[in-house]
């Protein structure tokens, strides 16, 4: 009986969520009291702060106090923080730069508000395997607004130069003014030099690792030499390539072939290797032939670390692709825009290309994940 | 047809398993393992021969050696009279393995269908024999189940089906209940027996359970290590359609009393 | 059973045979399979340089061992031979001054700095990260999907504005190049971590329940340990993909100084033998440090009694 007061104890020592309401009530009151904007303005003389105040406060003390500690509590929780957070973004916006403590720690306030609602809905438990789904897709999206809201807010309020880091409305503008060159950007460097050179190096890796399991020399002789390659900074042959291919975007997909092609060569081999024992036996109580067991049993078994050289390299190669374009390119494309918009400190732009290039890796890991799951569903890491 | 049947008149003369002398030598790093030595075994059309003895005593390696999956230092064996590579060319034989071994991207039936399919029969024969075997194991309506959806006994019945669509008048088993718990086991065995009586085959059975040798068998080959040697061959007076009340009979326990004692004179002087 | 024993292969029939057996034999093999096809490309891809030489020259019917030579001997070969290479790199290491702009050894030495300082900080932000993770369910919940998602975005393309940037706010020299290795070099170990962390098994974690463990304790003597080799596979991939950062990352610096720095100068002035040298250093530098790594990571797990 010794242990059960000991869990309590531990209980209340790690009891973030109390923390964090008493940090928003705290907050808030400091708000209350300094200048939100320079030289002098209090927050009672901003109304949509003064508002955003209140809730955030009643917010606070109504967690501390135990009310509504159910969904509907959470989700005017999660409405408090949303309006605050839009209240603190309009009025930045006119005092760029004169941000006081004030507005600090209302931001800071606010900040703790959506880490209160991220604890509330972490906590969340329902039967339904769709919503537990949902909740675990909404609380990295709130990370990653929040994350938004504070680096709009940190700019503005700082009045950091647009150089340095521009402000999310900013990347945002870019993004939607700058389309087409974007889009012609995109198609260059990922609609032929990625997917070309990603197609070709890992159809040319997986060949390779067939004719290597083949012949047990070249997979003792050539496995060693592979693995040691996928530890090189390849992108290093970059200048070579383009000096070989020209600028255009041959040149790049030749780089992303050489990346891509020893992570599917190596996973390929392992994944041939897979197959245990008893199921080889097996194959052979059957009388099967080489393809018969390499069909019917090695390259499934395969599958799974076959996917896992996919995924690495649907990274690789985007990667790959934008580097190469520092060495020589056209005018156009994502790596060639990057560094010359560099050039031109026009940082937003690069951020929107950026932007572009995260989506379009995210995008292209995506699916390939998504077929992963629809072949490998038989593997205990897919089947859950 | 005729050839058939010229055929199956031979085996009925000769053993369906005939080892002579057979020894088996693996080299390792730490010199000569004796596996198998001299080994003298002949085993008739129909019976049920179980393999017992302690680890190590070689009695999966013979298995092994009547399935072509090692190969014999000395003596000979044949297997319906071919050498056994010869024997597995020709699919005489299904194999059960100590685990299911169920491919889990392959539905049970599609798992029962895998040898059907490298011996390269037609869809319509492939469905009928998946559809009989899958009857006979008692797992009809689970067609479409994947693997890793079955229960251990399960997965270990879709495996014995899957041996038997091969259709071969033997059966090798090696530890096929050894991973189930005892009740599904006693189970199995069961239903093992009532698939032997219904289909009339030569069965190869490898345990180290002397209840379940027991019950199984009408032949029982008692294996010593150090080196792997038979040590007692015993036969069985049991009748041949059994239940598990045969367990308390006197018969019963004179047979398993009589394999104890084997397994403890073969193992005594080792520790 | 006992059919798993290690099987040796039957006697050997010529040293030769036997050499062939193991993974030396066949990767020196390899190896010198890939040297001859490096020279054999190496004529044919320069062939048409020389020949326009020749033919400038007006010389005819060269024999074919001069073209062989000559082709192996350009200034600015198409591709190199190894043996231009081997040259160019102990002519610009060993000849040198360590000091001199000019020394291989230098450059190298500036993009080891910036690699190290960033994989040292990344390692242990990345160590530091995967706690939290493991032990917040919040954290978990929000952070761990970008960390995840990150590694798809080509974080690399940012390296060159990062560097302009902080030079642009003054920002310069080791830092820079040493936060786009710390980047890259902190997913991986964050990944690797919280997979190690949470590989204990539910047992031992029950058994340290049972002794009514605090979290430290558990910490320290359960998920840290079981940690340990997750630790080292990611710090392989993470040193690795340090190296790759600080390269790309003296590649916008206008060319001053670092492996990266040499790469772009060979690419501007079609030096080719200078990037392959560069290259090749590179490749030495990865190699060895991955190796340390590796080498760290035996002692320890056999300290540990880990080994495999």
């Amino acid at each position: 009986m010794t242990a059960a007061p000991a869990k309590p104890a531990r209980k209340s020592r790690f009891d973030m969520p109390a923390i964090l309401a008493w940090g928003i009530v705290v907050l808030v009151v400091i708000g209350l009291f300094s200048p939100v904007f320079k030289p002098d303005i209090s927050v009672m003389e901003v109304p949509r702060l003064a508002i955003a105040a209140s809730i955030l406060a009643i917010a606070g003390v109504r967690y501390e106090l135990g009310f509504m500690r159910n969904w509907f509590g959470d989700l005017a929780l999660g409405v408090i923080t949303a309006i605050a957070a839009t209240f603190l973004l309009g009025t930045i916006a006119h005092h760029a730069g004169e941000a006081g403590l004030g507005y600090w720690a209302l931001v800071a306030a606010t900040w703790a508000s959506a880490w209160l609602f991220v604890e509330r809905l972490a906590s969340w438990k329902s039967a339904t395997p769709l919503f537990n789904r949902l909740i675990n897709l909404a609380i990295p999206a709130l990370f990653g607004i929040t994350i938004l809201v504070l680096w709009q807010a940190v700019v503005t309020g700082f009045a950091i130069p647009k150089v340095l880091l521009p402000a999310p409305s900013e990347i945002w503008l870019r993004l939607t003014s700058s389309g087409s060159i974007l889009w012609a950007d995109f198609r260059q460097t990922f609609m032929k030099a990625v997917l070309f050179g990603y197609a070709a190096g890992c159809a040319s890796g997986f060949l390779i690792a067939i004719l290597v399991d083949r012949i047990p020399f070249l997979r003792r002789g050539l496995l060693p030499i592979g693995n040691l390659v996928s530890a090189l900074p390849i992108v290093g042959v970059a200048p070579i390539m383009v000096m070989w291919f020209g600028f255009d975007w041959p040149s790049k997909a030749a780089v992303v072939i050489i990346m891509t092609f020893f992570p599917m060569l190596v996973n390929t081999v392992s994944g041939l290797a897979a197959s245990d024992a008893m199921q080889r036996d097996l194959m052979r109580t059957y009388a099967a032939g080489y393809w018969q067991t390499l069909f019917k049993l090695r390259l499934p078994m395969a599958m799974p670390f076959i996917f896992n050289a996919l995924k690495i390299n649907s990274t690789l190669a985007l990667i790959g692709a934008i580097v190469a374009e520092f060495f020589g390119t056209p005018i156009v494309g994502m790596g060639f825009r990057i560094s010359t918009e560099v050039g031109r400190m026009n940082v937003d732009m690069v951020w929107a290309e950026i932007a572009v290039a995260a989506l379009a890796g995210s995008v292209f890991y995506g699916v390939v994940a998504l077929i992963e799951r629809a072949v490998t569903f038989w593997h205990p890491s897919i089947r859950g | 047809m005729n050839q058939a049947a010229t055929a199956a008149a031979d085996a009925s003369a000769k053993p369906v398993i005939d080892i002579e002398k057979l020894s088996l030598t693996f080299q390792t790093n730490d010199g000569p393992v004796h596996a198998l030595s001299e080994i003298e075994l002949k085993i008739e059309e129909g019976d049920f021969v179980s393999f017992i003895g302690p680890s190590g005593c070689g009695k999966t390696t013979l298995l092994r050696v009547i399935a072509d999956l090692e190969q014999p230092t000395a003596g000979s064996i044949s297997v319906n009279g071919l050498t056994p590579h010869e024997a597995r060319l020709k699919r005489a034989y299904g194999y059960v393995f100590q685990a299911a071994a169920l491919y889990p991207w392959r539905t049970i039936a599609g798992n029962i269908a895998l040898p059907l399919e490298i011996m390269g029969l037609s869809k319509a024969e492939q469905q009928q024999r998946i559809a009989r075997n899958m009857e006979l194991v008692n797992l009809a309506g689970f067609e479409k189940k994947f693997p890793w959806q079955l229960s251990g006994g399960m997965q270990q019945r879709a495996s014995i089906a899957r041996a038997l669509s091969v259709e071969p008048d033997l059966l090798l088993m090696d530890e096929p209940f050894g991973a189930l718990d005892e009740i599904v086991r006693d189970h199995l065995n069961e239903q093992l027996l009532q698939l032997w009586a219904k289909t009339n085959k030569t069965v190869v059975f490898v345990t180290h359970s002397i209840p379940e040798a027991v019950f199984l068998s009408t032949k029982i080959v008692v294996l010593c290590p150090r080196p792997g040697r038979i040590y007692d061959v015993i036969e069985s007076d049991l009748p041949r359609d059994r239940t598990l009340d045969v367990r308390e009979t006197p018969e019963f326990l004179k047979i398993a009393h009589r394999v104890r004692e084997g397994l403890r004179a073969g193992h005594s002087y080792d520790d | 059973m006992t059919t798993d024993t290690a099987i040796s292969p039957p006697r050997n029939l010529s040293p030769f045979a036997g050499l062939m057996r193991g993974t030396a034999g066949p990767v020196i093999l390899v190896v010198a399979v890939i040297f001859a096809i490096w020279y054999l490309a190496a004529v044919l891809l320069n062939t048409p340089f020389q020949e326009g030489i020749y033919e400038r020259a007006g010389q005819t019917d060269v024999p074919i061992s001069q073209l062989i030579t000559d082709t192996l001997a350009q200034e600015r070969p198409v591709l190199p031979a190894p043996h231009q290479v081997v040259e160019e790199i102990y002519k610009t290491t060993v000849l040198k001054k360590i000091t001199s702009k000019r020394s291989l050894i230098f450059h190298t030495g500036i993009t080891l700095s910036s690699t190290m300082l960033g994989f040292v900080i990344g390692t242990v932000l990345g160590i530091l990260l995967a706690i939290g993770i493991v032990h917040s369910r919040v954290l978990d919940k929000s952070l761990m999907p970008w960390v995840i998602s990150s590694q798809t975005i080509p974080i690399l393309a940012i390296a060159p504005m990062i560097i302009v940037v902080l030079n642009a706010v003054g920002i310069s020299g080791l830092l820079p190049k040493a936060m786009i290795s710390t980047y890259l070099s902190f997913f991986p170990v964050t990944v690797g971590m919280v997979k190690g962390l949470r590989s204990p098994e539910i047992i031992h974690l029950d058994l340290m329940h049972t002794y009514s463990a605090s979290r430290a304790q558990t910490f320290w003597k359960l998920r840290f340990p079981y940690a340990v080799p997750y630790l080292f596979t990611s710090m392989k991939i993470g040193i690795a993909a340090s190296l790759v950062g600080a390269i790309v990352g003296e590649l916008p610096t206008g060319a001053v100084a670092g492996l990266g720095a040499r790469l772009l100068a060979g690419s501007y002035y079609g030096q080719t033998v200078q990037i392959w040298s560069a290259l090749i250093m590179a490749a030495l530098l990865a190699g060895s440090l991955v190796g340390i790594v590796g080498m760290i990571e035996k002692l320890t797990l056999k300290r540990m009694g880990m080994a495999r």
